[in-house]
């Protein structure tokens, strides 16, 4: 009567050998340090951050911050052109509030070469509005800074990547978080000093080598000539690291940077001549080029060196310096080491703010999973006794099909890399409802079958059959609510939806397919007239 | 061994009870949880800050209050977990700005803790939630929601009828609410956890419901004759059995998750608790009492409601 017995026996077996040994094997090895093949290991399950311990991250990209810059290097650029155009005369203002920047008193009589040459730089970029009598208005365009906030967050990203790829953690996770389009997540899993983490993610890095003008004095207004600060000149102060020496020091330097954060390619923590940490770098190609220019012209003058807008220091230029420099400070060697990290891995193009952390200690996550793990075993076992009692060796059945639905939901996580979180671990016990109640259903059908005088074969048949329907319209009915909280749902409530997908996948088969073969080996090894079933 | 043998309890009789006991219990538990209390919105949701200290020996909450008192008024002190960890919750101050401020009021009580001379704890789990982000996952979870039912009033329309659809979903909000109320009634805070947890009741009740359903359309097919509130009555008691060894067993599943699955899941479990007893009432006495309802309304006479099986049995 069973045909294909042998063969549904042997899938069943396939599929336990596949989902075992790739979902439990490399788990419950690593727990217990079982040596095995690394291509093995790799299926691992993953632990949320939950689970292990670690940070996590939200942080959101001032974007603003970028647009500024650009409006601020334009005016710059656009001051530089008429310049050497010989257009005199001319004021160029920035107003990065407006993102816009304000050409004023520009002479009727160049007025013509004037635009060609506004065009020429900003046509693509800028919406060139004239005011009368000189004054032109340039507007960013809306969708060049929609583009130029993408662009702020996607360098963020990688610059942040870079980071925490320095950090030492074994797996660091860094993307796009949200809807809004400028919200980054972190993730760093088993991390132990979160606080650094944070400091190193949050510097912005802009190192900018400016040339002195006049300093350092204490009082900001001694630098002013008239009440205001000289053209193409700005005021910053250094900072105070020095605890014995608390007067504020403030220097006049160029407002243009000789060179900045952009053309280091390397740097390192080094000691300097003192004996005292430091950091030095060296410049790309085209960085050397130009820093020997600037300090073969400046020799015996002082070079700031301003990192995240204030002076770190101002060494004096001995000689020319090309492709190697180096920034001596106030620095302990953890500094050093982590300004060095943050120099390499390039300066973030805007601030960064925090909205979200979660910080999950070592100790509570391994609480977590053997809760967890007791949590379930207990359900189980619950649920087993009661099965057993009640259905009495149909019960077992039961048991049989919801393990293998536990070995398969494993095996499917490990397998596809998905991240077990705690939510994740409730999502397993919903998962063992989920597998009782096909039993249930299945059970109750092939007694009320049996009830009707039909031959034990007949009703267990018809059992399976009838219930089929039901199990799949409740499956997709809540494969669809679990869709839309993947869709719709961030951290746990998809950790917990992801758990289920696959739970309820796995479900069908075991608590239909597995279930059925077990009562039909039990009933191929019955006479054919045989009425007792255990059930 | 059997539970029911031949359940014959004329359960439909009771609806208008039902719905009015029903609607009574909303009516308080909402009033209880938006009026009286508020409803217990987890930092996920309103941010602030949670930190959670484990110290060396067991500590007492009230020094911890002392300590911190000073810097933070309103915070609120808890113990949890073995007795030696201290939970420290900073709501949001109405106004303050993302990130920074919070980061610094947590270091502050952090230090006002470690100074106050009872050990040196150690940060077993700290969470800083800005009001933006809070405000982001309160939109998500309400959407997530939304559109779940959506799906399954859909899916259900397609599969069985309409009036069922509308039952089933009225009967899933039904539990959502109750659960919601019971929730601020025992004073759990709705985190992202149990907002998870109420998710997932709403496919538990759904599901719970379309076995019912299933067996109608089934009978409807076999018992042309008889009018539909029997048919529903029927088939409610045919599958009595297996709603209530269901219910019985997933809530022993979940006492489990409720007894040994820690702190962080107690909250989840507490809801899956009630959802479980809430969702089986209405699955008995809602869903299928607002199908009836229903179908009386668009089709006068005795049910000459077909089944709309597109999948054909075996």
């Amino acid at each position: 009567m069973y045909k294909n017995l042998r063969w549904k026996f042997l899938t069943i077996l396939a599929v336990l050998v596949l989902f075992g040994g790739l979902g439990l094997y490399p788990s419950i090895a690593s727990y217990f340090g079982v040596k095995s093949p690394a291509w093995l290991m790799a299926y691992q399950l993953r632990l949320g951050l939950d689970l292990k311990g670690g940070l996590q991250l939200i942080l959101k990209v001032q974007t603003d911050d970028a647009l500024k810059v650009e409006v601020e290097n334009s005016a710059e650029q656009l001051k530089t052109a008429l310049r050497d155009a010989n257009i005199t005369g001319t004021t160029v203002r920035a107003d990065p509030a407006q993102v816009q920047f304000t050409v004023e008193s520009v002479p009727t009589a160049s007025e013509q070469q004037f635009r060609t040459i506004a065009d020429n730089q900003f046509g693509q970029s800028y919406d060139r509005d004239a005011r009368g009598g000189g004054t032109y208005v340039f507007t960013m365009r809306t969708n060049v800074a929609k583009i130029r906030r993408e662009e702020a967050v996607t360098q963020a990203v990688q610059t942040l990547e870079r980071r925490v790829n320095e950090l030492g953690v074994a797996e660091p996770w860094v993307g796009p978080y949200g809807t809004a389009g400028d919200e980054i997540m972190v993730q760093l899993p088993g991390l132990k000093d979160p606080a650094r983490a944070k400091a190193i993610m949050g510097k912005t890095a802009m190192l900018e080598l400016k040339l002195v003008e006049s300093g350092p004095v204490s009082d900001e207004k001694m630098l002013q000539t008239n009440g205001q600060v000289p053209a193409e000149m700005q005021i910053v102060r250094e900072s105070s690291t020095n605890p014995s020496d608390p007067t504020p020091k403030f220097y006049l330097v160029k407002k243009t940077a000789s060179i900045n954060g952009n053309d280091v390619r390397n740097a390192r923590a080094t000691i300097d001549q003192y004996n005292l940490p430091a950091v030095s770098f060296t410049l790309s190609n085209e960085g050397a080029a130009k820093f020997g220019d600037v300090t073969a012209a400046n020799i015996g003058k002082q070079l700031a060196i301003i990192l995240d807008s204030q002076i770190v220091s101002a060494p004096v230029i001995q000689g020319v310096i090309t492709r190697d420099g180096e920034i001596t400070g106030q620095f302990t060697q953890q500094e050093a080491q982590d300004l060095a990290l943050v120099l390499r891995s390039g300066a973030l193009p805007a601030t960064l703010t925090y909205l979200a952390t979660q910080e999950v200690g070592p100790t509570l996550g391994a609480d977590s999973i053997r809760a967890g793990l007791m949590a379930s075993v207990m359900g189980l076992s619950f649920v087993t006794l009661f099965m057993l009692v009640y259905y009495r060796l149909s019960g077992l059945n039961a048991f049989i099909s919801i393990v293998f639905n536990l070995i398969i939901l494993l095996g499917f996580m490990a397998y596809l890399g998905a991240v077990l979180t705690l939510p994740g671990i409730a999502g397993f016990i919903l998962t063992i409802g989920m597998g009782v109640d096909s039993n249930v259903l299945i059970f109750e059908r092939i007694r009320e079958e049996l009830g009707t005088k039909k031959g034990i074969r007949q009703a267990v048949a018809a059992g399976f059959d009838r219930v089929f329907v039901t199990i799949l319209d409740t499956h997709v009915a809540s494969l669809i609510a679990a869709a839309f909280l993947f869709q719709f749902g961030t951290g746990p409530i998809r950790g917990f939806a992801t758990t289920l997908v696959f739970g309820l996948i796995s479900n069908v088969f075991t608590a239909v397919f597995v279930s059925r073969t077990l009562f039909e080996l039990i009933l191929s090894k019955k006479p054919a007239g045989a009425t007792q079933l255990s059930i | 061994m059997r539970i029911f043998s031949n359940p014959n309890y004329d359960f439909i009789r009771w609806r208008w009870h039902a719905l009015i006991a029903s609607l009574g219990l909303m009516a308080v538990g909402l009033y209880v949880a938006v009026f009286l209390q508020g409803l217990p919105l987890g930092i996920e949701f309103t941010g602030g800050t949670v930190v959670v200290m484990d110290f060396p020996q067991r500590v007492d909450e009230g020094q911890v209050r002392a300590a911190i008192d000073p810097i933070a008024k309103d915070a609120i002190v808890q113990r949890v977990g073995t007795g030696n960890q201290i939970m420290i919750r900073l709501r949001q101050a109405e106004g303050t700005q993302v990130g920074d401020s919070l980061e610094a009021d947590a270091l502050r009580v952090e230090a006002a803790v470690k100074n106050a001379g009872f050990g040196v704890p150690t940060i077993a789990s700290k969470d800083i939630v800005g009001p933006v982000i809070g405000a982001d996952l309160q939109r998500k979870g309400i959407w997530a929601t939304i559109t779940a039912l959506g799906g399954i009033l859909l899916y259900i329309g397609v599969r069985f009828r309409f009036n069922f659809a509308v039952g089933a979903v009225i009967a899933a909000v039904h539990d959502i609410l109750i659960t919601l109320s019971m929730l601020a009634f025992f004073h759990f805070d709705l985190t992202l956890n149990v907002i998870a947890a109420v998710l997932t009741i709403t496919g538990y009740s759904v599901n719970d419901t379309i076995v019912v359903f299933d067996r109608v359309r089934e009978n409807q097919r076999l018992m042309r004759r008889e009018p539909l509130d029997s048919i529903v009555n029927k088939s409610v008691n045919q599958t009595l059995g297996r709603t209530v060894i269901t219910a019985g067993l997933t809530f022993l599943a979940v006492f489990a998750l409720y007894l040994f699955g820690g702190d962080v899941l107690r909250g989840f479990a507490f809801t899956m608790l009630v959802g479980v007893v809430v969702g089986t009432y209405s699955t008995i006495f809602i869903a299928a009492s607002i199908a009836i309802i229903l179908s009386r309304r668009t089709t006068s006479g005795p049910a000459t409601a077909q089944p709309q099986a597109k999948l054909r049995r075996a």
